[in-house]
């Protein structure tokens, strides 16, 4: 009897073999590195760096500015996508393109503009100054350059499921007497939860790694505006490698336990609705 | 609540899809629109829904004598059956039976547990009692279109319409249905209109079958007129299997009446090709001796067939009993 279970799809061996390679070399291996220079540290030492109140404020701020990013990039890229899909209008395609172009610009060079327009004496920034919010170098700085990198995650997500929704539940709603409200709160948004939570992640998850543009635009104020990217650069320019490594080191277990309890809620809710 | 349509016509873009149709059917009547792909058929079934609109001009659309054309689908007291179902996948079989109550406006709407409970009655009048808490992903075919049925009718419809109800069921569950669907209609005497290609579907469940073709009505009547007395070659041709004699003249293969070739009163001889009895009937097709004739398909009662001992080849005669319905205008 043959013990091994003979499959139909070719390549198992193979593909397996050059994933767990890949996702080794490029991914496990240099976390495994930074977790082991993180543990050249001792638990007093973790303590006294994690909990000092500099690092603190610079977790609040990566975190709390990264999820209202998020946030604010699902609803307006939710309503992009819908644009794009459910309309036609001349520009539409350079619209739909122009929703790429935080992924390919620099983002030193989005930081720049952003910090400009939105600065004290910019044309966004004088606007916000007659409403009496600092644009550039504030905490509202650093999420206006997170938005900026992440709504497109969250269009490209939702877009696709939009293009594949089949407009007869929306009929029957209409039939059956919901308004349009009515019909978009309880028939469109449930079924494209999945994706805008997706979205979500994908979003929150790059603006929690973002570097290039925040420095531009947040005025690196310790205490203030100091994101753990910049926190983390701060301590390598001074040569406290472990240091270093210990706020890369818990800035990844907070990510990775966020990104998989969205992941796991998703889930649920998927296997809920099919 | 009786519908009277009159000069229809839309257009999408160049396309005429209904070309000044005017139509009315009775109150408590089962009307089947037929017609191939492209008729205008479920056109003019969502026009009636509200979910198209006529072109403006001079289309009326009357409901009990009431023009509809400004009153949104929700308010036309309609119930809808979409082909695919069109349930909401993330909700309970239950929850989409009610959701037609639940959003009625706070002053006419139910309580909650009213609700589900007009809805478990619904569920047991489309025989689905004990499903009310399944998704609809974890239903056949048929029994989706059952939910989709009895959330049509939760809201207590004047009008029920029907895009190609069974189109995407099994042969045997379309059949049930179909029945099924007809009691129905007798028992609550709901003015029911149905879009369907199946002509067999139109014929045995309608009261009035309209015959559709290119964005007009071909013809319209009883389905024992249409069938006897069709107007048209099209007609003809779309509700059943029919010879074409030379002379636009046609005949149905059940109205041949088959004998030996010898026999007196014989119009045609030909030859038995292709005998085939495995059904009810013995069906045929005749190549005639006369090269004016294409081949002929006769059906013909298995006993007098065994009787007459034909096989593939023989030599028979035909008789065409009055050769009747002269040339159609086609």
């Amino acid at each position: 009897m043959a013990l091994i279970a003979r499959r139909i799809l070719p390549g198992y061996g193979l593909t397996l073999g050059i994933t767990l390679a890949f996702l080794s070399s490029i991914v496990l291996v240099p976390l495994a590195a930074l977790f082991l220079k993180a543990a050249g540290l001792g638990p007093s030492d973790w303590a006294r760096i994690l909990t000092s109140p500099r690092t603190l404020a610079a977790f609040r701020l990566t975190f709390g500015a990264s999820a209202a990013a998020a946030g604010v990039s699902t609803v307006f890229g939710l309503l992009i996508a819908w644009v794009l899909v459910r309309y036609r209008f001349p520009g539409r395609r350079i619209l739909d393109a122009m929703v790429d172009l935080p992924f390919a610009l620099p983002t030193a060079v989005a930081g720049i503009t952003l910090a400009q327009l939105y600065g004290p004496r910019g044309w966004m920034g004088q606007v916000l100054q007659a409403l009496g919010i600092q644009g550039a170098y504030s905490p509202f700085g650093v999420f206006i350059a997170l938005t900026f990198i992440s709504f497109p995650f969250v269009v490209r997500t939702v877009q696709p499921v939009l293009e594949d929704l089949q407009p007869d539940a929306e009929e029957a709603a209409a039939t059956l007497g919901a308004n349009r409200l009515v019909t978009f709160r309880r028939i469109l948004l449930p079924t494209l939860f999945p994706a805008l939570l997706t979205g979500f992640t994908l979003a929150f998850a790059r603006a929690i790694g973002e570097y290039g543009s925040v420095v531009f635009i947040s005025g690196n104020l310790p205490f203030k505006t100091e994101i753990l990217p910049l926190l983390i650069i701060g301590q390598l320019e001074q040569f406290h490698y472990s240091a270093a490594a210990v706020i890369a080191a818990s800035m990844l277990l907070v990510s990775f336990t966020l990104l998989f309890l969205i992941n796991l809620l998703q889930r649920r809710l998927v296997a809920r609705s099919h | 609540m009786s519908i009277s349509i009159q000069h229809l016509t839309k257009s999408f873009g160049s396309y005429r899809a209904l070309d000044d149709v005017s139509l009315d059917v009775p109150e408590g009547s089962l009307t089947a629109l037929l017609g191939p792909s492209g008729s205008g058929k479920t056109t003019l079934l969502r026009i009636l829904a509200g979910l198209e609109f006529a072109d403006p001009g001079g289309a009326r659309i009357l409901f009990d004598g009431v023009d509809v054309a400004q009153i949104p689908a929700g308010d036309r007291g309609i119930g809808f059956v979409f082909q695919h179902y069109a349930l909401f996948r993330h909700m309970s079989v239950a929850e989409n039976i009610g959701f037609g109550l639940s959003v009625l406006p706070a002053s006419q709407r139910p309580p909650r547990k009213e609700i589900r409970e007009r809805a478990l009655d619904l569920l047991k009048r489309v025989k689905l009692d004990g499903l009310q808490d399944r998704r609809p992903s974890e239903l056949s075919g048929g029994q989706r279109q059952r939910v989709a049925l009895a959330r049509a009718l939760a809201v207590q419809p004047k009008v029920l319409l029907l895009d190609e109800p069974f189109g995407a069921l099994d042969a045997q569950v379309r059949k049930d249905l179909r029945r099924w669907l007809r009691q129905f209609h007798d028992e609550i005497g709901l003015t029911t209109l149905f879009v369907t290609h199946d002509q067999e579907e139109a014929l045995e469940l309608a009261d009035q079958v309209v015959v559709m073709r290119h964005a007009r009505i071909e013809q319209s009547g009883a389905p024992q007129e249409i069938y006897d007395q069709p107007r048209t070659s099209f007609v003809y041709e779309f509700l059943g299997e029919v010879n074409k004699l030379p002379g636009d003249r046609y005949i149905r293969p059940h109205e041949i009446e088959l004998k030996f070739a010898a026999d007196e009163g014989v119009d045609l001889t030909g030859r038995v090709h292709r005998l085939f009895v495995a059904g009810p009937i013995a069906r045929m097709g005749i190549l005639p001796d006369s090269p004016a004739f294409q081949e002929i398909e006769v059906w013909a009662p298995r006993e007098q067939v065994r009787e007459m001992a034909l096989t593939d080849g023989d030599l028979v005669g035909l008789r065409f009993p009055t050769f009747p319905r002269l040339p159609l205008k086609s």
